[in-house]
């Protein structure tokens, strides 16, 4: 199974490329003992969206179906935590049925809505149309959840100012157990993140991710090959949507609240300009790009919110314009171009398509 | 001995356009079965109802004893058909190599996935593109490509929809050869063809179309020698 870390659909390999890996992973392990536990946990923010990135990256980029609906599982995950963690209280019980429970419902969601939408042959542009539907439907729906009547046992939904208050995810662990807030919870999502990555770039390089390659390019091609086209793509959507279930869980938990904002037009936005910029077909371009995205428009917002949609913005337009298959991959590609002239080019300028 | 491929009465009609309708037609087993007929027969309507990508609006499909005319393309794939299209249709931002291993995956052990792709690199002379992108590869060679992405899931009926279509004469006298061949081996093929000189080259058995009908069948001789086949082609119209 190692050997399917490498492949044709992940462009990093070779000695170089995975001592660099581990030398950001160390980095990344060593880095509490640096810095300030409060700084930490912030910086375990932008470690959150990049489960719902590589999600995306999976049905966009290596299924071909364009998913508006990222922060659509996002809210389902992360509204449906909060109300299972608010009902349940604290402890790793409850932890660990909010957790699976709300990315097992993220999941069932888009099982049912996938089904319809993958079986009833949407396709391309219509397939982004409905998913964005959904997602601004979830939102607008949730905004006028203010009334004492929006509430699920003990937990109301609270309109536009969102939930709070739910406890967060907790382990058990030696002498009780531990909450997951701050350096806990950072190394909890540094090894989440790290084997996500590896088993997708597993999954990617296996048969089953070179059926998807192979569904992106060509369904028609592909179902006369004998593959059930409808099948792995509704496994691709179904598998990338529970990621975003996954980030919905951690950012309910790290803030302790979620709001509809978190779900509407502007935050469904984003994971595509994420993937977009960095590089769609590319799982690592995805999780570098992303998280250079996400520290620049955190870092941004600091100053003016409206400068760093702006800049995001003109980010997703100037890939589009210049380098359709994303500036991470770009110059990934430019790096490995003395060292890979043998080995076949993952990709072709025939798949710049925006 | 019943047929491979047995297609009874099959109609589809596009609106009011009758594409084709009530042809019957049947491949035995071990047949190079060529399919012919002037521009607009419904030749490749038929090959889209036979490998499901249409369905019949009326008639029956039979393949290997089991009516297959409800199933879908990738269950009558499994079942043991395969087909070229029209318009070379590989993977065109994928390299050759994965190409064919998309195909091959499906009944290849792992571990002999390599060599068994090595083996059909060489067998269509692409063993030194085997790294390009298919996109990159001339027309013959992505006709090539697409056929042997066919026969790499080892079917036991393969459907070439004009395998020669844009080859130079000798790319097609090549394509015949592998052809027969791969018949040889125990691959029933049907081929749709309009190149005459091809079809005597390699045909057991032909089916001429016309106006979406079966027009006549037989063996190559008997067609070529059938003054209606001629008149059909040469657009004179025909008497009865």
């Amino acid at each position: 199974m190692l050997n399917l870390l490498n492949g044709p659909q992940t462009m990093g390999r070779g000695r170089v490329f995975w001592i660099c890996a581990a030398l950001v992973l160390a980095a990344a392990l060593v880095y509490p003992a640096f810095a300030d536990p409060y700084d930490v946990g912030n910086f375990g923010y932008f470690l959150i969206w990049i489960f719902m990135a590589l999600g995306l990256c999976v049905m966009w980029g290596l299924c071909g179906m364009l998913s508006f609906g990222q922060t659509f599982f996002f809210g389902i995950g992360g509204y449906a935590y909060g109300v299972l963690a608010i009902i349940l209280g604290n402890g790793p019980a409850a932890t660990i049925v909010g957790l699976f429970g709300a990315v097992a419902l993220a999941g069932l969601a888009a099982a049912v809505l996938g089904y319809f939408m993958i079986y009833g042959r949407i396709s391309g542009v219509f397939f982004g149309i409905v998913t964005l539907s959904f997602t601004l439907a979830l939102a607008f729906f949730l905004g006028q959840t203010a009334g004492p009547e929006w509430a699920i046992g003990r937990a109301r939904l609270n309109g536009f100012n969102g939930m709070q208050g739910m406890s967060p995810l907790s382990v058990p662990w030696f002498g009780g157990p531990v909450v997951l807030e701050e350096t806990a919870l950072y190394y909890v999502l540094v090894a989440g993140l790290t084997a996500t990555y590896l088993l997708l770039r597993v999954l990617a390089n296996s048969r089953f991710g070179n059926v998807l390659v192979a569904v992106r390019e060509d369904p028609e091609r592909a179902e006369l090959l004998g593959y059930d086209v409808r099948r792995y793509q509704l496994i691709a959507f179904v598998l990338g949507s529970a990621l975003a279930g996954v980030s919905g869980v951690l950012y309910t938990s790290w803030g302790q609240f979620i709001t509809p904002s978190s779900i509407g037009l502007p935050a469904a936005a984003m994971p595509i300009i994420w993937v977009a910029f960095s590089g769609r077909t590319d799982l690592t371009a995805t999780l570098v790009g992303t998280f250079l995205l996400l520290v620049g428009f955190q870092t941004l917002t600091i100053y003016s919110q409206e400068t760093a949609l702006v800049v995001m913005g003109a980010l997703l337009a100037a890939t589009i314009l210049f380098v359709p298959r994303g500036f991470v991959v770009g110059i990934g590609e430019l790096l490995a171009r003395p060292r890979r002239k043998r080995l076949a080019p993952a990709l072709s300028p025939d798949d710049a398509r925006p | 001995m019943t047929a491979l491929l047995q297609v009874g009465r099959v109609s589809k009609t596009f609106g009011g356009f009758s594409a084709v309708s009530d042809v019957d037609l049947s491949v035995e087993e071990g047949e190079i079965h060529c399919l012919i007929g002037p521009n607009g027969a419904g030749k490749s309507t038929l090959f889209k109802l036979i490998v499901g990508t249409y369905a019949p609006t009326g008639g029956h499909i039979r393949f290997r004893g089991q009516d297959v005319t409800q199933a879908k393309p990738f269950a009558r794939v499994q079942l043991g058909m395969s087909i070229k299209r029209q318009a070379p249709s590989v993977f065109k931002a994928l390299p050759v190599r994965q190409n064919l291993h998309i195909a091959l995956q499906h009944h290849t052990a792992p571990d002999r996935l390599e060599r068994e792709e090595e083996r059909l690199l060489e067998l269509l002379a692409l063993s030194a593109d085997a790294a390009k992108l298919a996109g990159q590869l001339s027309h013959g060679q992505q006709q090539w490509l697409e056929i042997g992405m066919a026969i790499a899931l080892k079917p036991t009926l393969l459907l070439l929809d004009e395998p020669t279509a844009g080859l130079s004469s000798e790319e097609t006298r090549h394509t015949g050869e592998l052809i027969k061949r791969l018949n040889a081996g125990g691959m029933t093929v049907l081929a749709v063809e309009h190149d005459m000189a091809f079809v005597r080259q390699i045909a057991t058995a032909v089916t001429v179309m016309h106006l979406g009908r079966t027009f006549a069948r037989g063996s190559v001789e008997e067609i070529v020698a059938d003054p209606s086949v001629a008149e059909i082609y040469l657009g004179v119209p025909h008497a009865g």
